[in-house]
């Protein structure tokens, strides 16, 4: 190549030329592999700008400062092109990735277990929590009690009429007889005995938990079943308080349109005592009052057998079934959905936590 | 207790406009619960009239006898009607269901031909029209009007309401008390039924020998009815009542004392003074006595049980059953009525020592009016003379022993005080005097009960009174208040986080009734000195297989696996947390406490009564089985293993706040090879893995089933944490793998190199355990991963190779480990 070709290079035509041509290289190129190749063509040692800068020293001096900008101004055009291009084809690029990549997100299967907690036990801890909002304790016994907790303590004498009206589980004694003294607690009430012996008042507790009868298992019935016990022992507390508890109770679990009424009835360790119906305007053959469970103003017998004054403090005492109210909200028409250990039943029925 | 409206209103003057839905609120409002409204005016729709029998064709060609009748119904013509009864002739009243009745069950009349007649409507029998049971004929009516309404006549004008009696108001178990209550309730007037009677005075004579040697027996009296026909039919307005009432009437002294029972609610007894032998004697029971009661059934007395004896000895159990000797029989002339009134605590305990309820002790026990009972023996008496032809002996015994009822004190602001209404004096008065309480006094009333109110005893029961027959209705609502409350107890919270952890990691609550079988601890494995088999048994259960209360929450826990793997399921992982019951230990050997109810028990005394209770720890079990995670579109899946019951077990001790620190172990129902023994603080408090494959075999679990079980109650709360230091320099990273003897637990490995690490140790993972023939026979590689970080500084590349070292050189110290290079 002779020096006079080199410095034509130098010439602005030439370099104009340059420019287009790499230009058209750089587009034509239809991928980053190709714009690699293009780039060496167009900006590699022997492209032509850079053979051109290489000319400049074949030059005049004077010459020299004009040729080197025109030189590098195409260069610097050639660049920009280029830099467009590979950015273009960059993205196009990562697109293709992204696009080879897509899967079927509604393929999948699950890789956790899932579980769930009883609803009975959800519904336990969902009363404690309204309660404990009001400031109550809660309180606990065992389910295997003495008789006296079970029974005397709450006014239930051995010979009273409400011992056979309880159909007890009685616990053999060490010869397998009669005698032990022990039952399965029969109802939470033996927690407002536990709770009176411990506790001074002003004394407000709630006491979910598992109570026993004998009953067979059927629709509505279970040997095993949960029950909310609630008691108050303070200075002036009226059947009036119990009745507003009792609103509030019922509205946190039947909805704001729920109300009590209370029908005279018996209970040995309540005296007054009431039967607590609630209105129900969600039940599913129709709004209506249906039975919920049982309360009273704390007889001051059961008071005395704790040692406390009835003359100073008075009290309320409310026991309320559990399973009834989940299955008057739920719709469940059969006890032994919620009882028989069918994990479908917990995992189906979501309760709120 | 079952009364008919028409009976009721005899004695409280039911407004005529009443309907059964007011006098069903009234009787709620009384807490007289109304099980069921009988209403009897809907059993047979249709037309149902009085027929005569005005010609019989007797019909001989077919099986049985038929007649072919003419009945006279009030039209222009008699129907023609097939009939299959004979207890009836010409000229008899019948009751005649015509074309268009329907019947109970359904059964709808119509005009058809049968037996090669017409027949035009049926002549019916009680028990088809679902008046009784009776269906021994079809009903011959004493008197009524051909044509017209015939249900006035057999009863089905009324509506009979079926009420629950509450123990305390015992005098509700007769018209008697529930006209009372209701007529209070009504606010209309009420008759005394009792008032039907005079009381006579007791003669010097009774009318037969009598002596009463028992302080159970507070009121005996006698009346005697002589050449009476004992077994007469009974009017038809007091058969008609009986069988409302649900009785059967069975001949009149038998009659007139059930009907008395039900109106006064006074149990009473006929005797045939003919079949007595000497004086009666009204005494307790001798050991070895028995007697026959009238239902058949021989019993021992007991020498609690109060007797009435003659000279052949006992002749009826007092108070509750009568015996067969001295019944009312055919044939019986002279009636010897007795009315007693007993201790009813006596009763109960007779009652229930012989599992023998009656309508006689369901009275007694509650407490009858010992007011009345004489008045009682008279009406039965004089119904006797009128409806049975006899004549009233003059004689009258009466041995009475009742006490004075004791007054009640009752500050009259009590009731307002306990309720939160404010009752004024006149009206806690007027209150308490329609309890038929008699009231004196000022600011302290002086309350004397009524003799039919042996419930009222306390200053609370007269409150109830006064709140109950003002109404409930009017007990306002007052806003609860808020107290300082203190919130769930630390353990309290501990068992919710428990069972969401659980949850939240794919577990599902269940839970299962405690009661196990003997056989479960063979199936579970459990060695023959294992505790867990000492286990509570229950003396009565419903299920004779499954006597005993469980002693692990797994023994029960198994049931509700079974149960969902019969209904299909094959992934399982289940949970259940709750009580179990460990029997004190020698607790046969203590002593039963009496705890007194008159005061509050000292506390020595609590503590020793309470001894004998078992020891009920709250447990939490899991059990996995099938696939821990199912083959997916991704991934294989992963078949339940040991690990994942270990980690269930430390999942709940983590949400319990605590480290689980695992060893090998061996304790049933596990595999022996595949249990971790878990400990807090070196004690043990649960365990976990794979169960053993014979106890899957056993109870039928899949091969390979895992479980795991925790103390909750043994867990320690934890104390108050202290803050981490969270260090914000580099760390450092190395592995080190020990070689070690394959007989050393890779746990404890891992703790040796934990204490030689130190404080510069932030965590550290046994990532692969490798086995080769160069690492010699019986010998093990555990490859540890390592993370060094100071809070200070970051560590020099010497520093993390001293802490390796050190960390090395415990396990070399200990189990002889060396580096694997």
């Amino acid at each position: 190549m002779s020096t006079e070709n080199e410095a034509g290079l130098l010439q602005p035509e030439a370099l104009a030329r340059a420019v287009k041509d790499a230009a058209a290289a750089v587009e034509a190129a239809a991928n980053l592999d190709e714009l690699a190749a293009a780039k060496s063509a167009v900006l590699g040692d022997k492209s032509p700008v850079s053979l051109a800068r290489r000319a400049i020293g074949s030059i005049p001096g004077p010459e020299r400062g004009e040729a080197g900008r025109n030189v590098n101004a195409a260069r610097a055009e050639i660049t920009a092109v280029y830099e467009a291009r590979e950015e273009i084809l960059k993205a196009a690029e990562a697109a293709r990735i992204l696009r080879e990549e897509t899967v079927d997100v509604t393929a999948r299967t699950p890789r956790r277990r899932q579980g769930a907690r009883h609803p009975i036990n959800v519904q336990m801890d969902r009363i404690a929590d309204l309660f404990v909002a009001m400031g109550y304790q809660i309180g606990e016994g065992p389910e295997v009690e003495l008789e006296w907790f079970n029974f005397d303590a709450l006014n239930i004498h051995p010979d009273h009429p409400a011992r056979t009206m309880m159909d007890t589980f009685h616990i053999a004694d060490g010869t397998g007889g009669y005698g032990s003294n022990m039952v399965l607690r029969t109802h939470t009430s033996t927690v407002q005995i536990h709770t009176m012996l411990t506790q001074e008042p002003p004394i407000y507790t709630v006491a979910p938990g598992r109570v026993y009868r004998t009953d067979e298992v059927d629709a509505t019935h279970s040997p095993v079943f949960h029950q909310t016990e609630g008691l108050v022992v303070d200075k002036g507390i009226t059947m009036a308080d119990l009745k507003g508890t009792l609103d509030h109770f019922a509205k946190s679990v039947f909805g704001p349109d729920a109300k009590t009424r209370l029908r005279p009835s018996y209970f040995p360790f309540t005296e007054p005592s009431a039967e607590v119906d609630v209105w129900f305007a969600a039940h599913k053959d129709g709004a209506r009052w249906i039975e919920w469970g049982g309360c009273g103003m704390v007889n001051p017998r059961v008071l005395r057998a704790c040692g406390i004054d009835p003359d100073v403090y008075s009290g309320f005492a409310f026991g309320m079934g559990v399973e009834r109210a989940l299955m008057l909200r739920h719709g469940i028409t059969d006890l032994r959905d919620i009882i028989d250990g069918d994990v479908r039943f917990p995992a189906g029925l979501r309760v709120e936590e | 207790m079952r009364i008919p409206v028409s009976w009721l209103a005899e004695y409280a003057a039911l407004p005529a406009d009443l309907t059964t839905e007011a006098l069903d609120a009234a009787l709620v409002e009384c807490g007289l619960e109304v099980e069921e409204v009988d209403d009897l005016r809907g059993r047979v729709t249709g037309p149902l009239v009085v027929g005569r029998v005005a010609a019989i064709e007797e019909l001989t060609e077919f099986k049985k006898p038929i007649r072919h009748c003419q009945v006279e119904v009030g039209e222009a013509e008699p129907r023609s009607i097939i009939c299959g009864a004979r207890n009836f002739a010409e000229g008899d009243l019948v009751v005649v269901a015509l074309p268009g009745a329907e019947l109970p069950g359904g059964f709808t009349i119509g005009s058809r031909k049968t037996y090669g007649r017409l027949s035009d409507g049926m002549i019916c029998s009680a028990r088809e029209l679902g008046v009784s049971d009776d269906h021994e004929g079809i009903i011959v009516l004493p008197a009524g009007t051909v044509g017209e309404d015939a249900r006035p006549l057999v009863g089905l004008d009324d509506v009979v309401f079926e009420l629950a009696i509450t123990p305390d108001m015992g005098y509700c178990f007769s018209v008697r008390g529930i006209a009372r209550e209701v007529a209070h309730r009504l606010g209309v007037a009420f008759t005394d039924p009792a008032a039907k009677a005079a009381e006579p005075k007791a003669t010097e004579h009774p009318p037969y020998p009598v002596r009463v040697e028992t302080d159970g027996c507070t009121r005996f009296t006698l009346r005697e009815v002589r050449d009476v026909d004992a077994n007469a039919e009974s009017p038809e307005w007091m058969a008609k009542r009986l069988v409302q009432a649900g009785m059967r009437p069975l001949g009149l002294a038998v009659d007139v004392t059930n009907y008395l029972m039900l109106e006064l609610g006074h149990p009473l007894h006929a005797f045939d003074r003919d079949a007595l032998q000497d004086v009666l004697v009204v005494r307790r029971a001798r050991p070895g006595e028995t007697l026959k009661t009238l239902d058949d059934v021989e019993r021992r007395l007991d020498p609690e049980d109060m007797v009435i004896c003659d000279a052949t000895g006992p002749l009826s159990l007092a108070g509750v059953m009568g015996g067969l000797t001295s019944e009312v029989v055919p044939g019986t002339r002279n009636v010897l009525i007795e009315a007693a009134h007993w201790d009813p605590t006596s009763i109960a305990r007779t009652s229930r020592r012989h599992k023998l309820t009656s309508e006689a002790s369901k009275r007694y026990e509650r407490g009858a009016d010992a007011g009345i009972t004489l008045l009682a023996a008279q009406r039965a008496a004089d119904l006797l003379v009128e409806y049975g032809g006899g004549t009233l002996v003059d004689e009258v015994a009466d041995v009475d022993r009742r006490e004075p009822a004791a007054p009640v004190a009752l500050p009259v602001d009590l009731p307002s005080r306990t309720v939160g209404v404010d009752y004024d004096r006149a009206t806690v008065v007027a209150m308490l005097e329609a309890a038929g309480c008699t009231v004196e006094g000022g600011d302290v009333l002086s309350v004397t009960p009524a003799s039919w109110r042996p419930d009222l005893t306390d200053p609370a029961d007269l409150v109830e009174e006064v709140v109950r027959l003002h109404g409930y209705a009017h007990v306002p609502s007052a806003t609860p208040r808020a107290i300082a409350g203190t919130g769930l107890t630390p353990a309290q919270r501990r068992r919710r986080r428990v069972a969401r952890a659980l949850a939240d990691n794919g577990f599902t609550e269940t839970y299962t009734f405690p009661f196990v079988s003997r056989e479960r601890a063979d199936e579970l494995g459990l060695d023959a000195k294992d505790p867990q088999r000492e286990a509570v048994a229950v003396l009565n259960p419903l299920d004779d297989a499954a006597p005993l209360l469980r002693t692990t929450v797994l023994a029960s826990l198994v049931n509700a696996v079974r149960l969902n793997l019969a209904r299909g399921a094959k992934d399982l992982a289940v949970f259940e947390e709750g009580l179990v019951f460990q029997p004190a230990e020698g607790w046969t050997e203590l002593e039963t406490v009496a705890l007194p109810v008159s005061k509050r028990p000292a506390d020595e005394a609590i503590a020793a009564a309470i001894r004998r209770l078992p020891v009920q720890p709250r447990h939490v079990a899991a059990v996995l089985c099938g696939q821990a995670v199912p083959a997916g579109v991704d991934a294989p899946g992963r078949a339940v293993d040991w690990a994942d019951a270990v980690e269930a077990a430390e999942i709940a001790a983590a949400a319990a706040g605590v480290r689980l620190e695992a060893a090998q172990g061996e304790a049933a129902p596990w595999h022996p090879g595949r249990c971790a023994e878990l400990r807090v603080d070196g004690a043990v408090v649960g365990h976990a893995g794979e169960l053993h494959p014979e106890v899957c075999e056993r109870l039928g679990l899949p091969r390979r089933t895992a479980a795991m079980e925790l103390d909750l109650t043994a867990l320690p709360l934890p104390d108050l944490a202290p803050a981490p230091v969270v260090s914000h320099f580099p760390a450092t990273l190395i592995d080190v793998a020990v070689v070690v003897a394959e007989s050393v637990p890779a746990g404890q490995v891992e703790a040796a190199l934990r204490e030689g690490a130190g404080e510069l140790l932030e965590s550290l993972r046994l990532f692969d355990v490798y086995r080769d023939a160069k690492l010699g026979e019986g010998r093990k590689s555990l490859a540890f991963k390592l993370e060094l970080r100071a809070a200070d500084r970051t560590l020099t590349n010497e520093e993390g190779v001293a802490v390796r070292d050190a960390a090395v050189a415990v396990a070399a110290e200990r189990f002889g480990a060396g580096l694997r290079e």
